[in-house]
Parts: structure tokens; C-alpha cells; sequence
């Protein structure tokens, strides 16, 4: 393996200097929460370890996740990253195609099996052996498992890949089904959203790339310095949300002075994403700060939590639309109908038995 | 009816009242510390129905103030927050007296399923309830129907309240604090938070109706059965009201 290149001269290669490597290792020890004491440590690194090869492949997606990815924040991170794993495979960005592509992907699999990362984007359908989605003239779900083989972990991006996304909603006619419950026997990271932040998809590679091992996670396997705090706790609407200001409609008075979108039904209190810290398209805004709720795009499943407008999930199992408070007035309805008219038959019955007594008597 | 006694002495008192008082006993059933969790709860549960409707579906906006001078929608949480540790704290004490109170104490926490009795005697309640029985019969304690009652809305019902509510709570504490720790593995089964919020929200329901019953029986079979129900949770004897045994 040592024929292989370091990070460090793919970078030189790049044309890259050394004052803005060692401004990439410090912005990448922050972004990662690592500390200045880090830095040195990532450069060394960097300089001394052989680039780790990643494949990125592609099942029921939309390329949002790598419409995301290429326009990471900071350039040189882009740049560095990108060329370092398009070198490799990613059907979508790779210059080559067709039968030159599947072979470069055949030739990577064997060249560094068990040494590379595995990244997909988008999930394989399982319905009619995968016939859903077909990638070199084969289901998806067979180069996945084939990939998956050798690789040393694997990324899931985005919704997706994590939790199945638009495509698993129910009724989900195509059987799409996260890339978790198919490979059960490898690392899995789960970076969801839909799409993820440049920054986290970024920051999640290079953490691996650098320190050769997966970040931190949390219960659902995702890195936990990028999902460990929801929006609602970051946001800069709470204040408005503590104090009981809220927008009730989306044109009034309220909307126009920034109130707290939760009437509208932001997920925000229940999403789990670095949105309101990072922001989106180098921290300019992100959805709540452009005047929307959030609508949980990052969380398992979030197409069937009932509408992006309301915080009541509607619950479909009831066979008509309904939330929580819906059933539950039902259900107290029909219980407390039925209360009055056992009452009612209670008293009678009483009255009954004090007659017959006193006939009795 | 008992003869009438010549030797009455209060005008008030009919001679049958007398026999009666003469015989009939009262038992000692709800220790003070039930009595007194039983009401600290119910006023918690108020409250958390209350101020957990009010999380779900806001009051309209106030405008008192700027943001930082008002904390309106922070005071009903803290009051949500509040109750519900209350109720928390109040059910693990009620778990506790369980084991060190009188066995009547332990009723809420177990069914006798594996008794082929109790299951006949649940169906003669099922009977008393359906105006098929013509009389009710004693019980020192809850009759076993209200016993699986209990055991299924109520103290299944607010442990499962106090789980997911803890584990939501725990989202705010966030990752590192104590009910994370105790409590976070409630997400790494639900997976989706708004999951776990509406499954609560549906929990807060199932204890209204738990409550409506409840209160209901209670005023019933005061009038109706043959012992006191509701006095018994505030003085926690128990009266009977003739002396025919069963």
C-alpha cells in the first residue's frame, strides 16, 4: 500500500499551499469540535497516512445529497475531499462512464478491499428483486451488498440511505429500505437529512479520513457532534417560543416581526440537526431563519409525521385523518356517552328496586 | 328490621339506625401515605393534562412584552415539568409503600391471572355492571375488576406517561444528563421524535378516559354498592352498609 499517495501530496498536487493546509487542519479540528491541540495532530495525519479510497454509489436518490456535498462552505474542503474520493467512484461526478466506470469501480473493490469507506447515497427498493432500480444492467441492491463486501464501514447520506426517505413513505409500493436493515455486518453511519449540510457531509469524511475511525455516535448511529441537539435548541426563534409568541398565520403581524413558527407546525423541537448552528450555503440562512418551519427532514420516517403545518401528527392507522386530540375526544366522547347512559339506566334500576322495596315492605 | 328499643335516647336517632351502628364495622383500608398520593396525583394529573394540551396546540400569542420580558409559554412547560416530576417522584413513593404499607397498598400493582377465582369473580362485576346481578358484593379493597382496571389504565397507562415523558424531557436536558441516560434509550426505540410526542399526547388521553371512569364508579358504587368508596379515600376506612356477609 505504500505506493499509495498521502493526503498531503494529493493536496500539493492540487496545487494547494502549505499555509492553507495547515488553515484547513485548524478549520477542520473546530468544525469537528477537536480543539486547537488537534491541529498538529490532523496534519501530521494528513501527511503521513495513505489517502483511504471511498465509493460513492448511488440507489433511489435524488443527488441531492451530492448537489449538497459539492458546495460545501469552505472550498478548500471541497476541493481536498472531493478529488480525493472522485478519483475513485461516484457514477455521478466521475469523468468516466458506462463500462469504464463499473470497471473502475471492480478495480477499486479488489485493489483496496477491506481498506475503503463506502458511501451511499440514495437506498436500494427490494420489491420484484430490486428491479426498481438498476444500475449497470443490475438491481442496486446487488452492487450494494457486492461494495459493501469489502468496504471497511459505510456512510449512509442522507435520508435516504438512513432512514429510507420519500420513496419508503407508506405505502411504499417499491419496498425502499435503508441501507441498514439490508447490510447488517459493517460500521454504518447514518448522516441523514434531506439533503445533509455541506459542512457535516465534509466534516464526517474527513473525521474518518483523518483519524481512521468512525465519530462519535448517537442511539440511531449518527455523529453526534452534528445531531446531538435539535434545531429548537439552537434556534434563534426559542426566545419567542419561551415567551408564548407565535406566528398563526403566514402573513400576519407576528410572521413579519420573527415570531416562533411552532403553530406552523415546525418540527424544529423534534429534529435532531446542526441547521440552526451551521446554517446552509456558508452559513447564510436555513429554513426557520427564511420565515418556514422545519419539516424534520433529518429525522426517521418524517414523510408519514402527518403534515409539515401542524405539530399533531395525523395518525392513518384509524383508517380516516385524524391527530392525537381528534381520537382522543373521540374516544372520551363514546366513554363518556356511554358513562350517561349507564348512569342513567343506574338510577332507573334504582329507583326500580326502592319501589318494589317499599311495595315489598 | 331490628325491633324498635325503648331505651333510645336522641330523638334523632330511629331505633334501626341503632341496631345497625351496633353491628356493622368499618376497616381500615387506605393507609395515609395512599391518601395522600392519591389526591397529590390526581391534582398532578390535572395539571399535566392542562398544561400538556396546552404544548401540543398553544394559546394565542401574548403580547406582553418583548421575548425577554415575557415567559409565557416557558410558565406552562415549567408547570407540565413540574407535575410531572410530582407524579413521577409520588409514584415511585406509591411503589415503595407497595411493599411496606398494608396489602391493600400492593392491589394496584399485580392481577392474580393465574387465579381461577379472581377470573369469576371479575365476571360476577362484569354482570353487576351489565344490570345483570341483582346485588353487588363486599370487597375491603378495590372488587377485581376495578383491580385490572387499575393495573391496565392506570398504572400501566402513567408508567408508560412517565417513560416517554422523561425520555422527552430528556431531549431538553439533552445528551449527557441524568434522564438522558435513564431515559434516551426510549428514543433509540421509537427513533422519531414526533413518534414519541404524539404516542404521549395519545397517552394523556387514555388517562382522561381512565379518569372519567374512574370518578364515575366511584360516585356509583357509593350510592349503589353495599360499602363507602369515596369517603373511604379521604378518611380510608371503609364502612359497610348491612351485615349480610359477601
Amino acid at each position: 500500500m505504500s505506493q499509495i499517495e498521502t493526503f498531503y501530496e494529493v493536496m500539493r498536487r492540487q496545487g494547494i499551499t502549505r499555509r492553507s493546509f495547515m488553515k484547513y487542519c485548524s478549520l477542520t479540528a473546530s468544525a469537528l469540535g477537536l480543539g486547537p491541540a488537534f491541529v498538529p495532530k490532523i496534519a501530521h495525519a494528513m501527511e503521513t497516512k495513505p489517502r483511504t479510497p471511498v465509493i460513492w454509489v448511488h440507489g433511489l436518490e435524488c443527488t441531492c445529497c451530492s448537489e449538497s456535498f459539492i458546495r460545501s462552505a469552505h472550498p478548500l474542503a471541497k476541493d481536498v475531499v472531493l478529488s480525493m474520493i472522485s478519483l475513485d467512484y461516484d457514477d455521478t461526478l466521475m469523468a468516466a462512464a458506462g463500462h469504464q466506470a463499473e470497471a473502475a469501480l471492480e478495480d477499486t473493490i479488489e485493489k483496496y478491499r477491506g481498506n475503503y469507506i463506502l458511501a451511499v447515497e440514495g437506498n436500494p427498493p427490494l420489491n420484484e428483486d430490486g428491479m426498481f432500480c438498476i444500475v449497470g444492467g443490475k438491481p442496486f441492491v446487488e452492487q450494494l451488498r457486492h461494495a459493501a463486501e469489502g468496504a471497511k464501514a459505510i456512510i449512509s447520506w442522507g435520508a435516504c440511505a438512513s432512514y429510507g426517505c420519500v420513496q419508503a413513505a407508506s405505502p411504499n409500493p417499491t419496498r425502499a429500505t435503508p441501507v441498514h436493515k439490508v447490510i447488517t455486518d459493517k460500521p454504518i453511519i447514518k448522516v441523514p437529512g434531506c439533503p445533509p449540510i455541506a459542512e457535516v457531509m465534509t466534516g464526517v469524511i474527513t473525521y474518518m479520513l483523518t483519524f481512521d475511525r468512525l465519530p462519535e455516535l448517537d442511539r440511531q448511529g449518527r455523529p453526534a457532534m452534528f445531531y446531538g441537539q435539535r434545531i429548537h435548541d439552537k434556534c434563534y426563534r426559542r426566545p419567542h417560543f419561551d415567551a408564548g409568541q407565535f406566528v398563526e398565520a403566514w402573513d400576519d403581524e407576528n410572521a413579519r416581526k420573527g415570531y416562533c413558527l411552532y403553530k406552523m407546525g415546525c418540527k424544529g423541537p423534534t429534529t435532531y440537526n446542526a441547521c440552526s448552528t451551521v446554517r446552509w450555503n456558508e452559513g447564510t440562512s436555513f429554513p426557520i431563519q427564511s420565515g418556514h418551519g422545519c419539516i424534520g427532514c433529518s429525522e426517521d420516517g418524517f414523510w408519514d409525521q402527518g403534515s409539515f403545518y401542524n405539530r399533531l401528527t395525523n395518525i392513518n392507522q384509524f383508517g380516516v385523518e385524524a391527530n392525537a386530540d381528534k381520537v382522543g375526544l373521540t374516544a372520551a366522547g363514546v366513554v363518556g356517552g356511554a358513562v350517561a347512559v349507564h348512569a342513567a339506566i343506574s338510577a332507573l334500576k334504582r329507583a326500580q328496586k326502592k319501589t318494589q322495596e317499599k311495595v315489598e315492605g | 328490621m331490628a325491633s324498635p328499643s325503648t331505651t333510645v335516647p336522641a330523638h334523632d336517632l330511629a331505633p334501626e339506625d341503632l341496631a345497625s351502628v351496633s353491628h356493622q364495622t368499618s376497616v381500615y383500608v387506605y393507609e395515609a401515605p395512599v391518601r395522600i398520593w392519591h389526591w397529590v396525583n390526581a391534582a398532578a394529573i390535572m395539571v399535566l393534562c392542562v398544561s400538556g394540551y396546552f404544548i401540543g396546540s398553544p394559546p394565542p400569542s401574548m403580547q406582553i412584552g418583548e421575548a425577554v420580558q415575557q415567559f409565557v409559554f416557558g410558565y406552562i412547560r415549567f408547570a407540565h415539568f413540574a407535575a410531572g416530576m410530582i407524579l413521577t417522584f409520588g409514584f415511585l413513593g406509591r411503589i415503595y409503600w407497595a411493599f411496606f404499607g398494608n396489602h391493600h397498598a400492593r392491589q394496584l400493582f399485580y392481577v392474580p391471572f393465574w387465579r381461577v377465582e379472581y377470573w369469576r369473580e371479575v365476571l360476577f362485576e362484569v354482570r353487576w355492571y351489565l344490570f345483570l346481578a341483582k346485588e353487588p358484593k363486599k370487597y375491603v379493597g378495590h372488587n377485581p375488576l376495578a383491580q385490572l382496571a387499575m393495573f391496565f389504565f392506570f398504572t400501566l397507562g402513567v408508567s408508560f406517561m412517565i417513560v416517554t415523558g422523561l425520555a422527552l424531557y430528556a431531549e431538553g436536558a439533552q445528551e449527557g444528563s441524568l434522564t438522558a441516560d435513564l431515559f434516551g434509550w426510549v428514543h433509540g426505540l421509537i427513533w422519531n421524535s414526533q413518534r414519541l410526542h404524539t404516542l404521549h399526547h395519545l397517552g394523556m388521553w387514555w388517562i382522561v378516559i381512565f379518569m372519567m371512569i374512574h370518578i364515575y364508579v366511584a360516585i356509583r358504587e357509593d350510592i349503589m354498592s353495599r360499602q363507602s368508596i369515596v369517603s373511604t379515600m379521604i378518611s380510608g376506612t371503609r364502612t359497610f352498609k348491612d351485615d349480610r356477609p359477601d
